[in-house]
């Protein structure tokens, strides 16, 4: 390190990094993120401490205010869980959002066109639509990245204006409701294309097919063969090749799966909370979703955490339109907190200790 | 399809590539000195609304052109600390720049929508040149923004490619450990050519909101960000590539728009694709053809440099 101001400390680099450490850096990084985004709200004439407050009355101050954040948190934990995989072999796929249009888009298709279906067989078809409707979309920039290794990060995310305009031509156009007052949206779903919610709340039944995913991820990455390929291939690709492991494969494998998860969070949102395809299915959730992968460090318990304080903050930030706020200035929180999860990073892998006389 | 009609859309395919251009110039200067700075669309955001903001309340483009230069290179200031200093990941931190820049732009801008703009470029003809047939129509009455950009692209080719400056800024991103054995400071360098090129993004934006459409709306860079950074790949960190393809695209761009007028039956929103399906064919394509002739790609873009682990 090129420091001259540590005085008798130096910064030594370590291996390992303690799972209390971590966390406690995790929490630093939320809480020194959230006072610089705060510092141009200062400089702006606002208190940012009211903005705040206000947030957090709003998503977690009231049951009601509970229940959205955890709606919040379906969308944005799957998508996150779907780039996390990606992440893992250090594919940057940022086509998420992208990927949860087209997944809405595949099961809109069942719940429109087959809307006769009893609900046991729906459900599934549905789901098995956005999967592969997710899935395909990321394809499309895993290709060109596995066989000439062109640039993902770019390529999915051009992508997710494609999925954007494709969504809105649909409810522009041909999937339009007649009687929809000409608002850009689909008629509503049949019952049996609708997963049921909990009680009086918006919170659907998908929550649980969230919880499998992610179980279901943390056992992959962690003992499956195949989670062990991902790690390695990550890690080093001269590495896997040596193995005996196909890259190639493997990338699109990953890719395919990653959007898929993000194509479910897709169905899960036209399903289970809108009932209905409509321009406005995301506020970003996609984006949000590679902050929280970052910030949980692509471990899926942790991105199930974080992704409840990410919803929260979402919740937080919509209630901060009625005071004449846009609700996308949440953006500018999530990306302060990602400046210092980033910069976080070296505390894992470095320590400061006392130079030796 | 008479003539006046494809000169009228080339004109305003340059006019539609400059933003691209300004921002795709700024990141051939930071990927040459060996950053990755995938905030390109987060500074033009910040740009345009602080140069919206400024230009309309003091009534000067000037000023406001000024201010978004200066609001790039801070917001670019973040990205060189988090990945010089701490080494991070610059693609996520680039990232987290966007994320951050649409929303502080969303933020800032929230007074300003649909404030009519009082100070704009305005198309000015150059005298002599503008008389040209075809070629003065196209390229020649044009807004001064324009005209910097090309003087820009001529500028920066020279301190390329003829200066100790371009040389110094070139190994950065080939041999940062030869540019540091040799006594230069390699920190100094990639922190400037990233806020540098976070003040050209800055402009881009600047030029969005003054002169392109004049007025301020949430996220109206609409993915030339991101378009910007893929140019790079296209232009092969060459900033008369740049030029070249910032217009190709800017003709692509507005030739979409044209086409219905034209009557081809084509549903808008395929048309509102087309720049991002056009951006993604030419990145798979381009990155293809770069590796074939193993050249382009600054050696070290995207790894940090530490003296340590030299």
């Amino acid at each position: 390190m090129n420091l001259k101001l540590l005085g008798n400390w130096e910064i030594k680099k370590t291996n390992s990094s303690s799972a209390l450490k971590k966390f406690g850096i995790s929490l630093t990084s939320i809480v020194l993120g959230l006072i610089f985004a705060g510092l141009f709200v200062l400089l702006t004439g606002k208190d940012p401490l009211k903005l705040y407050s206000e947030i957090l009355q709003s998503s977690v101050g009231s049951a009601y205010g509970l229940s959205e954040t955890l709606v919040e948190m379906i969308p944005l934990a799957l998508c996150s869980l779907g780039v996390s995989l990606a992440f893992r072999m250090q594919l940057w796929n940022i086509g998420a959002e992208g990927q949860f249009y087209m997944g809405a888009f595949g099961a809109t298709y069942f719940a429109l066109f087959f809307s006769n279906l009893p609900i046991l067989v729906m459900l599934p078809l549905m789901l098995v639509a956005s999967f592969i409707c997710g899935g395909l979309w990321a394809l499309i920039p895993a290709i060109p990245k596995a066989y000439w290794n062109v640039n993902e990060t770019i390529s999915s995310l051009l992508l997710n204006y494609v999925a954007y305009f494709w969504i809105a031509y649909l409810v522009y156009g041909p999937w339009k409701d007649p009687k929809g007052n000409n608002f850009p949206l689909t008629k509503q779903f049949p019952d049996s294309a609708t997963i049921p919610v909990f009680g009086n709340t918006r919170i659907s039944y998908a929550i649980f097919l969230l919880l499998i995913i992610a179980i279901a991820m943390f056992f992959l990455i962690k003992y499956s063969k195949w989670g062990y390929e991902i790690r390695v291939s990550g890690s080093s690709r001269k590495a896997a090749d040596y193995a005996g492991m196909s890259y190639v494969k493997n990338v699109l494998k990953v890719m395919f799966l990653s959007g898929a998860i993000s194509g479910i969070a897709g169905m899960a949102e036209v399903s289970g909370v809108l009932h209905r395809l409509q321009q406005t299915i995301s506020p970003g959730y996609g984006y949000t979703a590679i902050l929280i992968a970052l910030l949980a460090r692509l471990n899926p318990i942790s991105i199930l955490l974080a992704s409840f304080l990410m919803g929260g903050l979402l919740v937080g930030g919509f209630s901060l339109q009625t005071s004449g706020f846009p609700s996308s200035m949440v953006s500018m929180f999530q990306g302060s907190i990602l400046f210092f999860v980033l910069a976080g990073e070296i505390f894992n892998n470095y320590r400061l200790v006392r130079k030796k006389a | 399809m008479d003539l006046n009609y494809i000169i009228a859309i080339l004109a305003a395919g340059v006019v539609a590539g400059t933003p691209i251009l300004y921002a795709s110039l700024g990141e051939v200067i930071a990927e040459r000195s060996g950053i990755l700075n995938l905030g390109v669309e987060g500074m033009m955001l910040v740009g345009a609304v602080s140069a919206f903001y400024v230009g309309t309340y003091t009534d000067n483009k000037w000023l406001g052109l000024l201010v978004a230069l200066i609001a790039g290179g801070l917001m670019a200031l973040i990205h060189a600390v988090i990945t010089i200093v701490f080494r991070a990941s610059q693609v996520a931190s680039g990232l987290a720049l966007t994320i951050f820049g649409t929303g502080l732009s969303a933020y800032l801008g929230r007074g300003l929508v649909g404030i009519p703009p009082t100070s704009t470029f305005k198309a000015v003809a150059v005298p002599l040149f503008s008389q040209i047939p075809i070629i003065g129509d196209i390229f020649f009455k044009q807004d001064i923004m324009v005209y910097l950009s090309v003087i820009l692209v001529v500028i920066l080719w020279f301190v390329f490619y003829k200066t100790k400056i371009g040389l110094l800024l070139r190994a950065a991103g080939e041999n940062p450990s030869a540019v540091d054995a040799l006594g230069h400071n390699i920190f100094f360098v990639r922190y400037a050519a990233v806020i540098v090129g976070g003040m050209l993004a800055g402009a881009g934006g600047a030029y969005l909101s003054l002169a392109y459409s004049p007025s301020w709306i949430e996220n109206m860079s609409a993915g030339r960000g991101w378009i910007a950074v893929a140019l790079v790949i296209f232009a092969v960190w060459d900033p008369a590539r740049a030029l070249l393809g910032a217009w190709l695209f800017g003709i692509i761009a507005s030739l979409g728009l044209h086409l219905q007028a034209l009557g081809v039956m084509i549903p808008s929103n395929f048309l509102q694709m087309l720049p991002y399906v056009f951006t993604f064919v030419v990145l798979v394509f381009t990155t293809r053809e770069t590796k074939n002739r193993r050249s382009g790609t600054p050696a070290a873009l995207g790894i940090p440099y530490s003296r340590e682990e030299r």
